[in-house]
């Protein structure tokens, strides 16, 4: 009882709290600036970033420890709906938001927009269509939600295998991502960092569950929207006057147009190899660029990590309004990658457009080159010497930097324009520091929406009906630890391919999920029979896609040809190459295959869509499938109908009542 | 349960829930349909069509989800079927 006092003293005072946490985080970036202008070296400001903002996330993970089970799953269902707006914010956004987002919109210009509008707008549909109704059901996963619905254990098996395929591979991607921002930008060992953003996860989750893991994630907001928005309000302001750079890069946007057309002019660009900045579909066609956006979208709205954030709000109105904060927070962000963007383009173009001899490139350039993140002429910038030589390969290259010469990798973007700017590194330790809270406030959200699958709806659910609360915290913790340590190790192998696998989760969890779960609440006369064939189907024609396209190219166009958008001419490439495979023996047949292979994957599609959207398959496939199944079964009991209308009505109890939970309040 | 004002609620939120998806489908898609168009005008040295996608659609979303919730929130009690404060 002296718990819950305390409890809901530290409720009430949360915004007295987190003011003192966000003072104090100024504090120690003003501390850590004075200490580099006395001399203090840039590896020892890096550190001190790292380790003590992971420090205070350990330590409000172990204040947070918890032995109920409400407060393990769903943080009591207490967290206000601003704060919980906050910690879906920094859920949400990935290392990969934090760090490419703004690299992938300087690449690609206005079609790299699709992924600003598809990560935020399926909040829209979270909020309409999903949220409240499962906050009213009173649910502690989502596969909970699929069991009493749909008749049982068989849906949530289902739901359970769509929740891990979309999960592990994208928190995999999250312990890559803090292995790669502490080696690359605070020149720390990879593997070090990886066991070392391991350790933070889990001192942060272990413990405390949901609860930790909240209170953890507002906090390591706060740190990743500081840290992203510092450097571009400096820029804004020392370029503009204004420190509004979401108001400013207009201007950007104009010079950037300008240069454009003086470097095509000067021939400093080849006019095939320029995207304008602001022209449509360089990139994307119309239907890949609009599909990709559905696929975001729904996939947002039916990813778990993110709709168990609602089940720890107050009430159904919290869990609406919670929505809303969550996307404006999110909202703080992406519409400042743009601005990001093109204030980085503006830079490096102004470069080239002065026509700079090679001798005379700036420092950066060197910093990321070093790293592997900055070529020029096709070699990795090292230095003066070897940018020289490499474009001294290039015929006719009159020794001075052409557009076409330069390659930045999309990571380079965020994290080089406080030295771009000429900031002191202070500013470039607080970004990395971001970077970090980003991934790991993701990665702490995605292994507990795992963990919970395993130890609630497995463990708890269908193996040990009758097990303790002890027993079911112990269990939660212990599968909590070893999903963290294997994807840790998996993280640490470097696997290229789960990087690329990550854009799939938003497929697979929208074509494996999203139908089952809106029709579940809007249309009663949805069956049993209809969701199991609607998941299925859903999720096997869309994983189907995604890895028939991307590992079985050959075969999957041999089948679908009569389907694919490619070429003539492609098409004809296709069928020497295999010709050539066929011809082939010895070593020389592997090196065939590999080439075919490569080209099938230009062509293995059905009407052109890339796999990265393989839901816009999937979901009317699942939709489909759930309608008429379900219309040729008979229809759901009275019981569960009379459920369907009670989950419609926010008055009332929760539908679902943890006997445990139950008895400790 | 499901008398009269209980229809009555779901047919509100039902309205509710399908204008809003309208909203959507408009700032997701519809809009962007038109960039060609829309990039030939120049607000602040945004072209129109580019600023729609980068930020306008994304001020939409965030307005609509407010007025989304205090709407909900106005059916529920019109209809006695909010929770208690």
């Amino acid at each position: 009882m002296s718990q819950n006092v305390s409890r809901g003293d530290f409720i009430s005072n949360l915004g007295r709290i987190y003011t003192y946490y966000t003072g104090g985080f100024f504090a120690f970036v003003i501390v850590l600036g004075i200490l580099e202008q006395l001399g203090v070296p840039n590896r020892w400001i890096g550190y001190g970033f790292v380790f003590l903002t992971i420090a205070v996330y350990a330590i409000i993970g172990i204040l947070s420890r918890t032995s109920e089970v409400g407060e393990y799953y769903v943080a009591g269902r207490r967290v206000p709906s601003f704060y919980n707006g906050m910690a879906t914010g920094a859920d949400w956004m990935s290392g990969a938001s934090f760090v490419g987002m703004a690299g992938t919109l300087f690449l690609l210009g206005y079609d790299g927009l699709s992924f600003v509008l598809g990560w935020t707008g399926g909040y829209v549909l979270v909020a309409i269509l999903i949220a409240p109704f499962l906050r009213k059901f009173g649910a502690y996963t989502v596969p909970d939600f699929f069991a009493e619905r749909y008749g049982g254990n068989a849906a949530r098996m289902f739901a359970v295998i769509v929740l891990i395929s979309c999960s592990f591979t994208y928190v995999v991607a999250q312990i890559y991502a803090t292995g790669l921002i502490a080696s690359r930008f605070l020149d720390m060992n990879f593997e070090v960092a990886v066991y070392a953003g391991l350790v933070g996860i889990l001192l942060c989750s272990m413990l405390g569950g949901m609860k930790a893991v909240t209170w953890t994630q507002v906090a390591q907001y706060i740190v990743l929207i500081v840290a992203y928005l510092t450097p571009i309000i400096i820029l804004s302001t020392q370029k503009y006057g204004i420190p509004i750079p979401e108001l400013t890069y207009g201007q950007a946007l104009q010079e950037i147009a300008s240069l454009e057309k003086s470097m095509v002019e000067k021939g400093l660009a080849a006019a095939a190899s320029l995207k304008p900045h602001t022209q449509p579909f360089t990139t994307y066609d119309p239907l890949n660029y609009f599909a990709l956006i559905l696929c975001l979208m729904v996939g947002t709205a039916s990813l778990p990590h993110i709709l168990m954030r609602y089940f720890t709000t107050p009430s159904v109105r919290d869990a609406r309004s919670s929505v809303a904060w969550s996307l404006f927070f999110i909202f703080l962000l992406y519409f400042s990658a743009p601005a990001y963007a093109a204030f980085s383009k503006l830079e490096v173009y102004s470069l080239i457009n002065k026509a700079t001899q090679l001798a005379d490139l700036p420092q950066w350039i060197y910093t990321y080159g070093k790293i592997g993140l900055v070529k020029i002429c096709g070699a990795d910038a090292l230095n003066v010497q070897s940018v020289i030589a490499a474009c001294g390969k290039i015929a006719n290259h009159a020794g001075v930097l052409r557009l076409q010469d330069l390659s930045i990798n999309t990571d380079v973007i965020v994290l080089s324009t406080p030295e771009i700017a000429g900031m002191p590194y202070v500013i470039a330790g607080l970004v990395a520091a971001g970077g970090l809270a980003a991934a790991l406030s993701t990665a702490d959200g995605l292994l507990l929406a795992i963990a919970n699958a395993l130890s609630h709806d497995i463990y708890y659910k269908m193996v040990n009906p009758n097990a303790p609360t002890k027993t079911r915290l112990v269990v939660s913790r212990i599968l909590l630890f070893f999903v963290a340590v294997l994807a840790a190790w998996v993280a640490s192998t470097k696997p290229a391919d789960i990087l690329s696998m990550v854009a799939w989760a938003f497929s697979i969890a929208a074509a494996g999920i999203f139908p089952a779960l809106v029709l579940g609440v809007w249309w009663k006369r949805a069956s049993t029979l209809g969701c199991l064939v609607g998941m299925a189907l859903g999720y096997g024609v869309c994983v189907y896609y995604l890895v028939g396209t991307r590992y079985y190219a050959v075969s999957f166009y041999k089948t679908w040809s009569w389907l694919s958008s490619a070429t003539p001419a492609a098409q004809a490439k296709f069928v020497e190459l295999r010709n050539a495979w066929m011809a082939a023996s010895g070593p020389a047949k592997e090196a065939a295959w590999k080439a075919l292979d490569t080209q099938a994957q230009t062509v293995a599609n059905w009407w052109g869509v890339r796999n990265i959207s393989a839901a816009l398959f999937g979901l009317p496939v699942g939709f489909l499938a759930i309608w008429i199944v379900s219309l040729f079964t008979p229809a759901p009991s009275k019981t569960v109908m009379d459920m369907v209308d009670a989950t419609r009505r926010p008055r009332g109890e929760t539908i679902l009542r943890d006997k445990d939970a139950a008895v400790q309040h | 349960m499901s008398g009269q004002s209980g229809d009555r609620y779901w047919q509100r939120t039902s309205a509710l829930m399908w204008t809003m998806l309208g909203l959507w489908i408009f700032f997701s898609f519809v809009v962007h349909f038109f960039v060609g168009a829309l990039n030939s005008i120049v607000i602040l040295g945004f072209p129109l069509g580019f600023y729609m996608a980068a930020q306008g659609s994304l001020i939409a979303f965030v307005v609509m989800l407010f007025v989304f919730a205090r709407r909900q929130d106005e059916i529920d009690r019109e209809e006695g079927q909010a929770e208690e404060d």
